[in-house]
């Protein structure tokens, strides 16, 4: 079934004297319960992409759908109640408020929504055991690791149960093996939970973590592969040889 | 080359430096305003008769604008380092870029002298105008002769301002120096990223300090409140220090009690923002106990300070009203009785002729019986009242005056006559303390023996009433007693009290010209006035006279109440909105993640409103409780100046605290609501 659906949508910067295209003509649909990787250098528009799917920005032309909703004409509270109702948000530095502990911080996330306190209970705990941070509820940002921490903001972008998870560069401040974990739990929620992400990255080894890549270069898709039936070691070879073929930059980023 | 980077880095964080701008030139123009209007006040109120009270005028305005002085200096190194704190990671970019501290504080320096010249410039034009604004308010508060008052420009005041402000500018840059020699290039680039460390407090420690300092305050409370009597100068400190260090540690528990008290009530804390408007306000309350408590007991001095000003005002006006009914008195209360007292025939030997002014008028003998004196007044109880009063004088004695001739005078003053028995007498005293005494005394003997006549008290307590004009309740006791046992005795005291010939104000003004000069020429010589050689008091005091004394200390004393507490209104203002918009620019990133996980601009602001309104109410909730004693306190010692209107003057001091603290946290909710805003 098809959630998001991205019709021709651009996106300028600048003046009609310089003007720059971070986006230039993109289409392509995202299926209920997918989990696609978005894959380009910097520069290359892959994180304005992730902004205007998930309303921070906005388009220049072209829709956005989901679920059969154009979000490109949503404004003021609808926007925000788009975004806390069905999107999910992980950043690349976390992004958790600093003065709240982490249950808190993933709490706030339904609060929002006006949930009942003992049901917020629930959920938080719920969550937290899929994820595997029971133990760090109690503790402020700076006291966890940045593994935990990205973990608890993955907790909170998937505590309300949104349509879409869009997660920006998750592993860009991690070490290796925090990497490996989240990115094992990104595909437990994908496949015993049947969650729908989205994955920014440049990194070919997160990316191999999905489903179904999308390559982009200079504003336009570049390429495009699947998982199908191979193993991740496989699909990751698949990656490399486009990142390869994509040249320059690219291939500094592995 | 720095001259151009200091420019452009002002022009650069303009908005960072109008606050720091707007605190300086309010700083300067309320500095201005004080200088120049006390001045002019006291000029305007005070008659020139009253040299001596201007003098005491003056030297009181020199230690307040000291103080003020004070007070603005602080807040201006306050202001200069909350901007230092919000241009780290600049400094940290100059020190990478190989500039050296020096170099850096060479720039500082000539930020400083721009700012400094420009909120001088402002603030005095500012203060210029707000002065003639203030003189009128003050003067026309009083009802104050307003022909002499006029635009005016104090120079004084200018010199004083730009002297006083100088050397609080040569402070801050000497302080900036300071900090940025102790600058760490690490410290300076991580300034802002670093995450705070939190820490709550044990909620039993919370607790118990929490019930010894409102135990501590409750005892200061009620030695202040109730048992002021006790109350010594040097105890009256050690209560101030108790009340300041119990504020403070009941600051830093509630903010330790606060949070916890909150979590419990999940269905509260889980809703909507909750957690995170809790959160912020206890992180900022738990950095701000100190400063916390300095604006609270700022508060508490405003309050005091204004509803004081205000009371002494409105009684000022009501008492003139009432103890003063008539226009003139002439007078002489001596030592020893004098044969053939006759003040009125001697003095218009002398040149003063009073009685081709006087309307109606009375005229009476007041008398002295050695043998009856304080002490004997005050008979078995001499000694229980010696003990508690040992500054009295109890060797003088008491004024005596016939019925009769008391209720002439009453009937001139418009007021009630006595009436009473051969055997009674009645005492009459107005004077709060003295009263007390007195009426102890009437309550358990109240017999007294005047002349060898054995008289006893038709009341069991002392009647309100006053022979003398005056402004003030100060009347410490005078028995009226039955005119026959007066017969015969030589008085001590001759009363001239009466009303001028002239009907309107002007004239009445001009025969009190004529009258006050023949006075004065009269007085040149006293040696002349055979009577006054035994000593004692001799006077001629007028209805108008009275008046503009009384308004001239009154205005005086209203116009420092006023200043006191509307500069430091404007400084817990003004240093509350300065944390807070700091505040805000630091969470600019957490509003922004708000917003990314969807929560509603509505809610947002509800959030903002809520965390500023409690850290302003916070020490403004503890400073009214303060004050309720504060006043009870304060009441007993303004006593002899009425505190009938007392409800007035705090509806007054409500109004502007209202309106000058409201604004502040108005501006501080709309200006954090702007620095928050979405960034397109």
């Amino acid at each position: 079934m098809e959630l998001l659906n991205i019709q021709q949508i651009e996106k300028y910067y600048g003046s009609k004297s310089s003007l720059t295209k971070a986006i230039d003509d993109i289409s392509f649909t995202v299926a209920q319960g997918e989990f696609v990787a978005i894959m380009g250098a910097s520069g290359s528009g892959k994180t304005t992409l992730l902004n205007c799917i998930s309303t921070i920005d906005h388009v220049t032309a072209g829709h956005i759908y989901l679920e059969n909703t154009d979000i490109t004409t949503l404004k003021g509270k609808e926007l925000n109640k788009f975004r806390r109702e069905k999107l999910g948000f992980i950043f690349q530095d976390f992004n958790l408020l600093d003065t709240l502990t982490a249950y808190e911080n993933i709490s706030l996330a339904l609060s929002i929504q006006k949930i009942p306190a003992t049901e917020i209970d629930k959920a938080v705990n719920t969550v937290a055991e899929q994820l595997g941070i029971t133990d760090v509820l109690q503790k402020y940002p700076y006291q966890m690791s940045g593994g935990q921490k990205q973990r608890v903001a993955s907790a909170r972008a998937i505590v309300t149960n949104p349509k879409l998870v869009l997660a920006d560069e998750p592993t860009g401040a991690l070490d290796s093996k925090s990497a490996k974990m989240l990115l094992e739990r990104f595909n437990y929620l994908n496949q015993k939970h049947n969650a729908t992400i989205i994955m920014v990255t440049h990194d070919s080894f997160t990316a191999s973590y999905a489903s179904r890549v999308i390559f982009i270069k200079d504003g336009i898709i570049f390429n495009e592969i699947s998982k199908g039936a191979d193993n991740r070691k496989q699909f990751f070879d698949k990656i490399i040889d486009v990142v390869t073929l994509l040249g320059g930059d690219m291939s500094d980023a592995l | 080359m720095l001259f151009k980077l200091s420019l452009s880095n002002i022009r650069k964080s303009l908005r960072d430096y109008a606050i720091y701008f707007f605190t300086l030139i309010i700083g300067v123009s309320v500095f201005y305003v004080f200088n120049a209007v006390s001045g002019q006040v006291a000029m305007t109120v005070i008659d020139s008769d009253s040299r001596e009270i201007a003098r005491i005028l003056q030297m009181g305005i020199s230690a307040m604008s000291v103080f003020v002085a004070g007070v603005l200096g602080f807040l201006i190194v306050y202001a200069s380092r909350f901007l230092m704190k919000r241009r780290n990671r600049e400094f940290a970019l100059y020190l990478m870029l190989g500039m050296s501290k020096r170099k850096i504080s060479a720039i500082l320096l000539i930020e400083t002298v721009i700012i400094g010249l420009g909120s001088l410039g402002v603030g005095l034009l500012l203060g210029i105008g707000l002065s003639q604004i203030m003189s009128a308010l003050v003067v026309s508060l009083f009802e104050a002769d307003m022909t002499r008052y006029s635009f005016m420009v104090s120079g004084d005041a200018i010199g004083k301002t730009v002297i006083c402000f100088a050397i609080m500018y040569l402070v801050v840059m000497i302080f900036n120096s300071v900090i940025i020699s102790r600058f760490k290039l690490i410290d300076l680039m991580q300034s802002g990223k670093k995450s705070e460390q939190i820490k709550l407090k044990s909620p039993w420690l919370c607790i118990i300090i929490f019930l010894i300092a409102a135990a501590v305050l409750g005892y200061a409370y009620y030695q202040v409140g109730w048992n002021y009597s006790e109350v010594k100068s040097n105890k009256m400190a050690l209560y101030i220090a108790m009340g300041s260090v119990s504020t403070f540690f009941i600051f830093w528990s509630v903010s330790g009690m606060f949070l916890r008290i909150v979590m419990s009530m999940k269905n509260i804390y889980y809703r909507s923002l909750n957690a995170f408007t809790f959160r912020q306000v206890s992180s900022k309350v738990n950095t701000m106990v100190f400063s916390m408590t300095v604006i609270c007991l700022m508060l508490f001095v405003t309050i005091c300070a204004l509803s004081g000003a205000f009371s002494m005002r409105n009684s000022m006006n009501a008492n003139l009203q009432e103890l003063c009914p008539a226009d003139f008195e002439l007078s002489a209360n001596l030592d020893e009785p004098v044969e053939n007292l006759d003040i009125v025939t001697e003095c218009k030997n002398n040149g003063l002729d009073i009685m081709t002014y006087a309307g109606e008028y009375t005229r009476f003998y007041t008398y002295g019986d050695s043998n009856f004196t304080f002490e004997s007044f005050c008979g078995n109880n001499a000694e229980k009242v010696k003990s508690q009063f040992q500054f009295l004088d109890y060797h003088n004695s008491e004024q005596l005056v016939g019925l009769n001739e008391y209720n002439a005078l009453m009937k001139i003053y418009g007021k009630e006559t006595l009436s009473m028995n051969d055997d009674e007498y009645i005492l009459l005293c107005d004077f709060k303390s003295m009263k007390a005494v007195r009426n102890s005394v009437l309550k358990s003997e109240g017999e007294i023996t005047v002349y060898g006549h054995k008289l006893k008290s038709k009341y069991r307590e002392c009647q309100n009433g006053f022979i003398s004009i005056s402004s003030q309740h100060i009347n410490a006791g005078i028995f009226v007693v039955p005119d026959s046992i007066l017969e015969g005795q030589i008085p001590n005291g001759e009363y001239i009290i009466g009303n001028y010939n002239t009907a309107d104000k002007e004239s009445k003004k001009e025969t009190e010209r004529i009258v006050k000069n023949d006075y004065h020429e009269m007085t040149k010589n006293l040696s002349n006035l055979s009577f006054f050689r035994s000593g004692g008091y001799f006077g001629f005091s007028t209805k108008l006279n009275i008046q503009s004394g009384a308004v001239g200390l009154g205005a005086i004393a209203t116009f420092m109440g006023l200043y006191i507490g509307l500069v430091f209104l404007i400084a817990c203002g003004a240093i509350l909105a300065l944390k807070e918009l700091s505040e805000s620019v630091d969470s600019i990133d957490r509003y922004e993640m708000l917003r990314k996980i969807g929560a509603d601009e509505s809610d947002i602001s509800k959030s903002l409103f809520r965390q500023i309104g409690i850290f302003f109410l916070l020490p403004l909730i503890l400073a009214c409780v303060h004050s309720v004693f504060g006043m009870k306190f304060a009441t007993y010692f303004l006593e002899i100046f009425g505190t009938e209107k007392m409800a007035e003057s705090i509806a007054a001091t409500s109004i502007i605290i209202l309106l000058i603290y409201g604004g502040y946290f108005l501006i501080t909710y709309f200006c954090s609501k702007g620095i928050i805003k979405e960034r397109k």
